[in-house]
């Protein structure tokens, strides 16, 4: 039996008093226990920014590498070792804007990765700047006058990558967001678990009281199908007074990438043997050029 | 009459099949015995341009290429006017009036220019004898290597194994008209023009030889020492190593993705190195560049990686498919902050082959990036090599990591950066319940915990330092050639080796005595093995492709001792044995 005080780290977490990142945080390390998997059956890889430092505060294997490439480093580590379970966990701007190219990459490639986004909608360490998901017009120190771009919209752009997991979850709901990530570690493929969390020192904006009336739960709208890819469509750009938190869309029919690649069918490519055939059995390779 | 001493010119356009050709007619002249090295020259471009393969043919080991072609082999009236003042007297031109009929080859090539040479002039009618005796234009290269081969009085038969092995594939229809097209320039080249043409090809019966490229060369020395998993962003010249990588990764278990940018190839590298797997990306400079703060990251959290920057001239896109030497320098420096990379930089095929076993023993040794620094001419060029040149039984060294059974005896948390006298820590693959850690690319202490304190930093950067003083004393010393002492030395790095070996042997025949200084092991620089390498030399000349003498630069800051002259280039193209020399007139 797994005790999610197996999770507890000797660090105390450094988040601001509030911190959206405390729900998640926890939701997380309940979801790994209630799963049965332990410390070190899992390698929890993080970029950098507030929600990144999550592997420091958390006993289990991780790895806490550079801003915006926590996929990259995550995609070789789940090629690498298949037998744990990977999951990154990282802020907005680090997985959709510095890092943009690499979700895009891993949502297509359908690796298998639990993907957890915790997006407060703005710069957090780098003390209040305006991130990829904040919203046309939002005032920053970098937006004076107000954002000027659109606002990006994570769970429509994995749909239309062919994302096979796309989920959002809320930092203000812990038993939800358990549930949730519970779902994304059963996945097959790459699980996106977009987590709305308020920065309570830098987004006033979108503040636990902005956001608790408006989420609602996909689970208990009557006959929402999370394989209606066209309902999810339409779910993944609702918006506004009313923001659907859930599951939108799953499919079990596309392989994992790793299922697909020959040399991982012989198990964890670190558990095989750096040479599998007598030596001169190599030869052949020398006669490639004669 | 010379026999097995001269170099064949194939030129045209891009699509003409000047590559095919070349490689075609080089195979068969390994498989007869005879040593070869060969120069490809190509445009960033897939159709038209100018290309060139040269093929040098001795019955000795050869270094390079030199600049005296024998026999040219034009498809265009460009190849003759760019080669024409290459080709030694006695010499000859191969060519069909009729291969470009629009331009100035329809009707007699103007002889006076080659007459004025003392030239030869060898009109062929290829594309005819394609038509009529293998019913397709397309075989006309086969007749022009029939013809070479029939100019030269070489043996059909390793001519024919080549076509059977290269044509094969599409059908006996096809292998056997390939056959009867060169039989028939075979014999129409012998019978008119074989007498007047003094440069002969004879077969050798020897053991059976490798061809191969420095590209080849290093993805065989990975591959052997278990390198598992390859990452990559294609890039020239750097993408057939990845390519080698895909061509054998379903037969002997290998992991290869052609990632979105090289930012995520190298992220990768680092993912699968930090859980155990021995992980490379292979790139050139630009790719190298955006791959510089990743390098950073395997520094800090102590992740072994092996990158293979295949340089190419810069800065930014450069000349894509062209040689230079120009990143070492920045190689050693790349990245914020201070942290050990070791790098190779080797200069022959034999090298390539080293460099690529030792960097992942480096690596893990020492757990940091391992850069092997290679170069476009190294890349392309073929050379003859014996079989037992390249030992496939290499040593495999994974320095510190904890077995299985070390870890069960180990009891409380797991400091993956304990201090140690040497730098560095016993390390463990994640997966094993006592091997908890997450390891962060901030400053750290000993668990790799985040930790901002004074003396933490001092203890963890001096720990990741001490492993530079540590692996510096592994370091190789500088390679050597030539009489030990001697009047002139000179000082080099990468492939400039090969030509640099010919233009020294020249020197020392002429009766001047001059020596070689390599370094191969170029950082760490190992300083005092250096140091002892070069204080005796009498004029010390630095040889490099680039503009700055940037090996020259390395040395001077580490050594104090500075070169009396540099000879460079950084035309893009590799230097000869002959520029070298016309070369040191200016300098010595």
């Amino acid at each position: 039996m797994v005790d999610v005080k197996d999770y507890a780290s000797p660090a105390r977490p450094t988040w601001c008093t509030g911190c959206g990142n405390f729900g998640i945080w926890n939701a997380v390390k309940k979801a790994l226990a209630e799963t049965g998997l332990a410390p070190h059956e899992v390698m929890i890889i993080s970029g950098i920014g507030c929600g990144s430092k999550f592997p420091d505060y958390t006993t289990a294997n991780g790895l806490m590498t550079l801003h915006g490439r926590t996929l990259a480093v995550a995609t070789g580590a789940r090629l690498a070792n298949h037998g744990l379970k990977v999951i990154c966990t990282h802020g907005d701007g680090d997985g959709y804007g510095e890092g943009g190219n690499h979700f895009v990459s891993a949502v297509r490639r359908n690796i298998g990765i639990v993907d957890i986004v915790q997006n407060n909608r703005v710069y957090g360490l780098t003390k209040g700047q305006y991130s990829p998901t904040s919203p046309q017009g939002f005032v920053t120190k970098t937006s004076p006058q107000g954002a000027i771009e659109q606002m990006f919209h994570p769970l429509a752009t994995a749909l239309s990558v062919g994302g096979t997991f796309i989920s959002r979850g809320w930092s203000g709901d812990i038993d939800h967001l358990t549930w949730l990530v519970k779902e994304a570690l059963s996945h097959r493929g790459y699980a996106l678990v977009d987590v709305l969390q308020p920065c309570v020192t830098f987004n006033r904006m979108y503040s636990y009281d902005w956001l608790r009336p408006r989420v609602y739960k996909l689970q208990e709208e009557p006959g929402y199908d999370t394989s209606d890819k066209v309902a999810a469509s339409v779910k993944a750009q609702e918006w506004g007074d009313r923001i659907p938190i859930g599951i939108l869309y799953r499919t079990k029919s596309q392989p994992a990438y790793e299922e697909l690649v020959p040399a991982l069918a012989a198990g964890p490519l670190v558990k095989q043997p750096l040479r599998n055939r007598p030596l001169s059995a190599y030869e052949v390779l020398k006669q490639e050029y004669l | 009459m010379t026999v097995n001493d001269l170099t064949l010119k194939i030129a045209g356009e891009a699509g003409q099949g000047v590559e095919s050709t070349g490689r075609g007619f080089t195979k068969a002249l390994v498989r007869g015995g005879l040593f070869v090295f060969g120069l490809q020259d190509y445009h960033s471009r897939i159709r038209g341009g100018h290309n060139f393969y040269q093929i040098r043919v001795a019955d000795h080991d050869l270094h390079s290429h030199n600049e005296r072609v024998h026999l040219l082999l034009p498809m265009n009236k460009v190849a003759v006017d760019e080669h024409l003042r290459e080709i030694v007297p006695q010499g000859g031109v191969v060519y069909d009036p009729a291969l470009e009929p629009e331009g100035p080859l329809q009707g007699e090539l103007d002889e006076s220019a080659l007459v004025a040479r003392s030239v030869q002039a060898f009109p062929i009618p290829l594309l005819q004898i394609a038509t009529e005796e293998g019913g397709s234009k397309v075989m006309a290269n086969t007749a022009a290597i029939g013809a070479a081969a029939g100019l030269t009085g070489y043996d059909m038969e390793p001519i024919s194994a080549v076509i059977r092995e290269n044509f094969g594939k599409k059908g006996q229809e096809v292998v056997t008209a390939n056959l009867k097209v060169a039989t028939a320039a075979y014999n129409f080249a012998a019978e008119k023009y074989a007498a007047a043409f003094p440069f002969k090809l004879q077969r050798r019966d020897t053991a059976p030889r490798m061809l191969i490229t420095g590209n080849e060369a290093l993805a065989l020395g990975a591959f052997m020492a278990g390198c598992q998993f390859v990452a990559g962003y294609p890039m020239t010249p750097g993408s057939p190593i990845l390519e080698w990588f895909a061509a054998h990764s379903k037969e002997y278990g290998i992991v290869i993705k052609h990632a979105e940018d090289e930012i995520a190839a190298i992220n990768m590298v680092i993912g699968a190195g930090h859980m155990g797997v021995r992980a490379m990306t292979p790139t050139s400079g630009g790719g190298f560049s955006l791959m510089v703060e990743a390098l950073g990251l395997a520094g800090m959290v102590e992740v072994p990686i092996v990158v293979i920057n295949v340089q190419r001239p810069g800065p930014a896109t450069g000349h894509a498919t062209r040689h230079e030497q120009g990143d070492l320098l920045f190689t050693l420096y790349a990245a914020q902050g201070e942290f050990l990379r070791v790098v190779l930089a080797p200069g022959t095929i034999e090298q390539c082959f080293e460099a690529g076993y030792r960097a992942f023993n480096l690596a893990e040794r020492y757990q940091c990036p391992a850069i092997i620094l290679s170069d476009a001419f190294l890349a392309h060029s073929p050379r003859a090599l014996e079989q037992n040149a390249l030992n496939l039984d290499v040593p495999i060294d994974r320095g510190a990591l904890l077995s299985e059974e070390q870890l069960d005896r180990l009891t409380g948390r797991f400091k993956r950066f304990a201090v140690t006298e040497t730098g560095v820590s016993p390390r463990a693959i994640p997966g094993h319940p006592q091997a908890v850690c997450a390891p962060s690319s901030d400053e750290h202490d000993e668990y790799g915990q985040i930790c901002e304190d004074a003396a933490a930093r001092i203890q963890q950067h001096g720990k990741r330092m001490q492993k530079l003083e540590t692996a510096r004393a592994e370091m190789k010393a500088p390679l050597r050639y030539g009489p030990p002492e001697a009047d002139l030395t000179f000082l080099t790095w990468g492939s400039t080796i090969g030509p640099l070996q010919s233009a020294v042997e020249m020197l020392n025949q002429q009766g001047q005595s001059a020596n070689i200084v390599q370094i191969m092991d170029i950082w760490p620089l190992p300083v005092g093995k250096v140091t002892t390498a070069l204080q005796g030399a009498k004029k010390l000349i630095s040889v490099e492709q680039n503009y700055g003498g940037q090996l020259a630069t390395l040395v001077r800051a580490y050594t104090g001792i500075q070169v009396h002259g540099l000879i460079n280039k950084y035309d893009g193209r590799p230097m000869s044995p002959e520029y070298i020399l016309a070369h040191l007139k200016g300098v010595a």
